[in-house]
């Protein structure tokens, strides 16, 4: 019988007794989501996030919105009725971290998608009490001056597909193509919509002068959700 | 153990372990008894929790356990029991004509019910919680219509939207008449003050009378010859005291030079139809509900 003993004098192996028992438990609950097929559901109409919509999410992720907002419809019958189908893992796939939230001090977001109109969306941003009057969420009113930071936005795409999003060369190249012209209704959009098919082309923030933080949230935000062609899904095989 | 390496601690009477750390030694109190057994009594549980529910992944799958339990089945059971519950008084509703929904006190309390839940998660965001509207979004209580006010015009309206990707949404357009540069800033000015002269509230008659002309050429074909509006346009009444967006001069003058055609989402997408029904009945319950043409002309 080991002697207890041994691992308490031994600062060493007490370390590596350590991390061998709780890495069977990473092992065991982790590892297996990476290889089996049901971790994640097959659906139509997942595509990688536009070039805006990216830029949009890296906003989010900035202010902190997972901190109030979660984007996890959870499968429970209330959840569902409130927000909609509850979400797949396939709807999160290419999210690098997702944005799954563990808190709703303001509503689930995960279907926020074409609920609201983008000039709701703007007021909101401005002022959420200006809607909303029992808000507490505070304003974002810089969000429409600044213009989107497009820097190192083909880094962005590249690095996303270093960690799996299926950004092709194509995509990449064109990035800064792209972003301006998802925000500008007059634009020739034609590859846009090939690379990134049903992505929404509006102007979002109502200034045609600028592709600005605004226009990229919104656009984000108004496709969260809205990808998975749930008439397609097939529900049975991936009951868990 | 031996008798000299024991020794009982004469605070407590428990016994002092042999070992010690720089003059520290460490009395033996054993877990008491009824910790210890549903510590073990858990971990055989958990064996059998192991075996009934899923647990451990495998190669290719995971272990699903006797009990077939899965709580994607199980809130598809749910939703489905609760669509089962509600289906013959939604029937009932989608079936009904529009204008009898109210005489029926079961179905109209349902879709009171069901409208007002609705109207909480979904229209309140933008209409207020008590349906009053906001500078932009329709106050809903009181009985000035955009796009018509009986069952049917709310109906339509929730179901398609206003100015949205859908072509069944409501549409009309206001150019921007300052923006677009159809008229210059003097021309706004004076329509505006015509505008306002519609509701008695002109302060420079001439400047009324120029913009009634400009009126007359670009404003009448949706607003009406005398500024009443037109429902099929969603043009608004220009000569009461509601105003969308403000009704005092500058955003009047606002409004004209660069137009405001804000949109409303296709909720028939979203909702399903007898929840689309139930917000109409909800919303032309809230005051301003108008009857339909063919029962004014049956009541005439």
């Amino acid at each position: 019988m080991i002697k207890h003993e041994k691992f308490e004098k031994n600062s060493i192996l007490l370390l590596l007794g350590t991390l061998l028992v709780v890495s069977i438990g990473g092992l065991v609950e982790l590892a297996p989501t990476f290889y089996l097929d049901t971790t994640i559901e097959k659906v139509d109409g997942m595509r990688p996030y536009t070039p805006l919509e990216l830029a949009g999410r890296n906003i989010y992720v900035r202010e902190g919105c997972y901190n109030c907002h979660s984007q996890m419809i959870r499968s429970l019958r209330d959840e569902v009725e409130r927000y909609g189908h509850y979400s797949l893992a396939a709807e999160s796939m290419y999210d690098h971290p997702f944005q799954w939230g563990s808190k709703r001090t303001g509503p689930d977001l995960a279907r926020v998608g074409g609920k609201y109109s983008d000039e709701w969306h703007r007021d909101h941003f401005a002022s959420p009490k200006s809607v909303v009057p029992e808000s507490i969420m505070p304003g974002y009113p810089f969000l429409a001056d600044r213009q989107v930071s497009t820097d190192h936005l083909q880094d962005l795409l590249a690095t996303n597909r270093i960690v799996g999003v299926p950004y092709t060369d194509d995509m990449i190249e064109n990035a800064m193509a792209d972003i301006t012209a998802q925000a500008n209704p007059d634009a020739d959009t034609e590859g846009l919509l090939e690379r990134y098919p049903g992505a929404i082309v509006r102007d979002f923030d109502g200034n045609r002068r600028a592709v600005t933080e605004l226009d990229a949230l919104i656009a984000y935000l108004q496709m969260l959700g809205t990808l998975v062609d749930f008439s397609q899904y097939d529900a049975e095989a991936f009951q868990r | 153990m031996s008798q000299n390496s024991t020794s009982i601690d004469p605070a407590t009477g428990a016994e002092i372990r042999s070992h010690e750390w720089d003059g520290i030694r460490e009395l033996d109190n054993p877990l008491p008894r009824w910790w210890f057994w549903i510590f073990l009594i858990c971990v055989v549980w958990s064996i059998g929790y192991w075996i009934a529910m899923p647990s451990w992944p495998l190669a290719t799958t995971y272990l699903k356990g006797t009990l077939g339990w899965s709580q994607r089945a199980n809130v598809a059971a749910d939703i489905a029991a609760l669509q089962e519950s509600r289906r013959p008084i939604e029937q009932e509703l989608m079936a009904a004509n529009l204008d009898d929904i109210e005489n029926d006190p079961d179905l109209f309390s349902f879709a009171l019910a069901s409208g007002r839940s609705a109207f909480k998660d979904n229209c309140a965001p933008c209409h207020g919680a008590g349906a009053q509207g906001a500078i932009g979004y329709p106050n809903l209580n009181d009985d000035d219509w955009l796009w018509g006010g009986t069952l049917a015009d709310i109906e339509q309206t929730i179901q398609h939207g206003i100015r949205n990707a859908s072509m069944d949404s409501r549409f009309s357009e206001m150019p921007a008449y300052l923006t677009l540069g159809t008229l210059d800033r003097a021309q706004v000015s004076d329509v505006t003050e015509y505008v306002l002269s519609l509701s008695g509230r002109a302060e420079d008659a001439q400047a009324a009378e120029r913009g009634s002309s400009t009126f007359a050429e670009q404003c009448v074909t949706c607003h009406g010859e005398d500024g009443k509006g037109m429902r099929d346009q969603g043009a608004p009444n220009l000569t009461d005291s509601i105003w969308l967006y403000g009704g005092d001069r500058d955003s009047i003058f606002e409004t004209i030079a660069k137009a405001r055609n804000s949109s409303m989402p296709i909720w028939g997408e979203r909702l399903p139809a007898p929840t689309v029904r139930a917000l109409a009945v909800y919303v032309h319950s809230l005051g301003g509900g108008e009857k339909s043409t063919m029962n004014m002309e049956g009541a005439q």
